[in-house]
């Protein structure tokens, strides 16, 4: 049984782009059209003689760093809290695992705005936990680059947990029961069998929260607002930029689209070699 | 492509199960259903008939009104949202539509080709860069004058009594590209004030948000805006704002469709009871 069908296999025409269907063709090249002509629309208009000095001035460098930085922790957050609850939804069957898988996917619909103002009700000087920390240790976190932290955590973390999740799923479990008849105590085994194997999927996903939260804006400029060096990150300054400077926004537009393709693209060829993301 | 393996005939009896089956490619077991050509067909006719009905142009109604659309700085809310009334009212098929944002963002919109009628600045400044730009039909006319103050929330919780104590508390003002931004970067130069503002807002009323949702201590936001939350806020008179008065220009857009009722507007604003409508509000008038 198995021969015929590996003959017919043998048989079968080699694909080639002239057979691909055009009613495939056709949708796919209009995808491509809508995820590209807008980047190119951008290199077409940068007004490439100002470059430098746009992307030298001190808005750019100081929202380009604080961006760097609050992501970079943002995603090292993520990773500390994400991934053991990645763990619980993959391997431990407990009641009400659907609901809380649900749950982890609310900020991946919810509009950033609306995370924004929800963080904002919540840790706010006048929020429901927010009020009773500041009348007992007059800490705000609101304004402060720790709320930019806060709110790139809250909309990157989903990424993180679902890809975590995803890969740890795929991993065989036999090698931890392996692991543990071979005497390896549970910690062991969860950083020396399981993580390594899901390896390539937390890095995916770590990196998939770096870039989300890099790009975050509406729950940044709600809840911790606009200010220079403090939480003005590169899309925030890019916003500001606008309004007064359309070339110039379209100068750290492109530098912000540089850093993130650059990231993604250095990223993938070295770790995730041979894994799809 | 190998077509879909369909028998000849369906597995149940009835001529409308065999109907369906040819057409919807119901074969057996039915659990495998491939759609045909025809049904994908009449899928991608239907997507494409809906996507250009949403296409389709909606700026006049069925009932072949005209819409004027007017963008004005967010002070301009209340003022312009009564004036719409009156202008409804004196014009009965002609339908306003509003829309507020900071005056930087709206004169970049207009410089961008944004389709709109009638344009409003809390500025000249701001006016200017679109005038420059060749996007206003004519001379801008000033119609209205703010200046600003201080308001905190309405117990305010860091007791500011005047705008030295602001040094210590967290205020949220504009940015200074927007208009009131400039105006209050120009009131804390004349009184000496070194400030490090907690955060800079878009928009005037995003500043009046922060403040009466309690966020900061304090705003820097103009005596319209004031008097507009009432008792949500507690009024600090800023020393020389007499000096720092913000002219708002208004001006027809050039290349609207609608310029006849855009002069109408302007001439309404102008007029004393549009005058008497921003002097309600808060605004200085200038006849």
């Amino acid at each position: 049984m198995s021969r015929t069908l590996e003959r017919s296999a043998a048989q079968a025409p080699p694909a080639a782009v002239g057979r691909v269907p055009l009613l495939i063709l056709i949708p796919a090249f209009g995808a491509l059209a809508v995820l590209l002509l807008p980047l190119i629309g951008l290199f077409v208009r940068a007004p490439w003689s100002d470059l430098v000095e746009h992307l030298t001035s001190t808005g750019v460098t100081t929202a380009l760093r604080l961006s760097l930085t609050t992501a970079t922790i943002s995603m090292v957050v993520c990773l500390i809290l994400g991934t053991p609850l990645a763990w619980l939804l993959a391997r431990v069957d407990f009641r009400g695992r659907q609901f809380v898988r649900a749950l982890v996917t609310v900020p991946l619909v919810l509009p950033p705005v609306v995370g924004g103002i929800a963080l904002l009700t919540t840790f706010g000087r006048a929020g429901v936990l927010g009020k009773p920390i500041y009348e007992a240790f007059g800490y705000q976190v609101t304004f402060t680059t720790t709320a930019v932290v806060i709110a790139q955590t809250f909309v990157a973390l989903p990424f993180l947990v679902l890809a975590v999740e995803g890969a740890l799923r795929s991993t065989d479990r036999r090698y931890d029961e392996v692991a543990a008849s071979l005497g390896a105590s549970r910690w062991w085994t969860f950083v020396r069998v399981t993580l390594p194997l899901a390896g390539p999927g937390i890095i995916s996903g770590a990196v998939l929260a770096w870039a989300r939260a890099l790009g975050e804006f509406g729950a940044t400029i709600t809840f911790a607002g606009n200010f220079e060096g403090t939480t003005r990150t590169m899309p925030l300054e890019v916003y500001n930029t606008y309004q007064t400077d359309a070339s110039g926004a379209i100068v750290v537009s492109l530098l912000l689209l540089a850093v993130s393709v650059g990231v993604l693209a250095a990223l993938r060829e070295r770790w995730i070699s041979g894994v799809s993301a | 492509m190998s077509p879909a393996i369909r028998p000849s005939h369906s597995a149940g009896g009835s001529r409308l199960r065999r109907l369906a089956a040819r057409v919807g490619g119901l074969g057996y077991p039915q659990w495998r259903w491939r759609p045909t050509r025809t049904v994908v067909a009449a899928a991608a006719a239907g997507t494409l008939a809906l996507a250009l009905t949403a296409c389709g142009g909606d700026d006049d109604s069925s009932s072949g009104s005209t819409t004027l659309t007017v963008l004005a700085a967010s002070s301009l809310t209340n003022a312009f949202n009564e004036l719409e009334g009156t202008y409804e009212d004196q014009h009965s098929d002609v339908d306003v539509k509003l829309s507020y944002d900071s005056s930087s963002i709206l004169a970049e919109q207009v410089t961008s080709g944004a389709p709109a009628d009638v344009l409003a600045t809390a500025d000249p400044i701001t006016m200017k860069t679109v005038t420059d730009a060749g996007d206003t039909d004519g001379q801008p006319t000033i119609f209205a004058r703010n200046t600003m103050v201080i308001v905190t929330p309405s117990d305010n919780p860091a007791g500011i009594q005047n705008i030295g104590d602001l040094t210590d508390a967290s205020v949220a003002v504009c940015v200074p590209e927007a208009p009131c931004g400039n105006a209050t970067k120009q009131l804390l130069q004349l009184n000496n004030i070194d400030l490090k503002p907690a955060t800079e807002e878009d928009n005037v009323s995003s500043v009046l948000t922060k403040v009466t949702s309690g966020e900061v201590d304090a705003g820097f936001v103009y005596v319209t805006d004031a008097q507009a939350a009432g008792s949500d806020v507690q009024t600090i008179q800023i020393p020389h704002s007499a000096e720092v008065v913000n002219d708002y220009p208004i001006a027809v857009i050039a290349d609207s469709d609608h310029s006849g009722e855009a002069q109408d507007w302007i001439d309404l604003v102008m007029s004393q009871e549009g005058q008497d409508t921003l002097a309600k509000f808060g605004f200085q008038t200038v006849s």
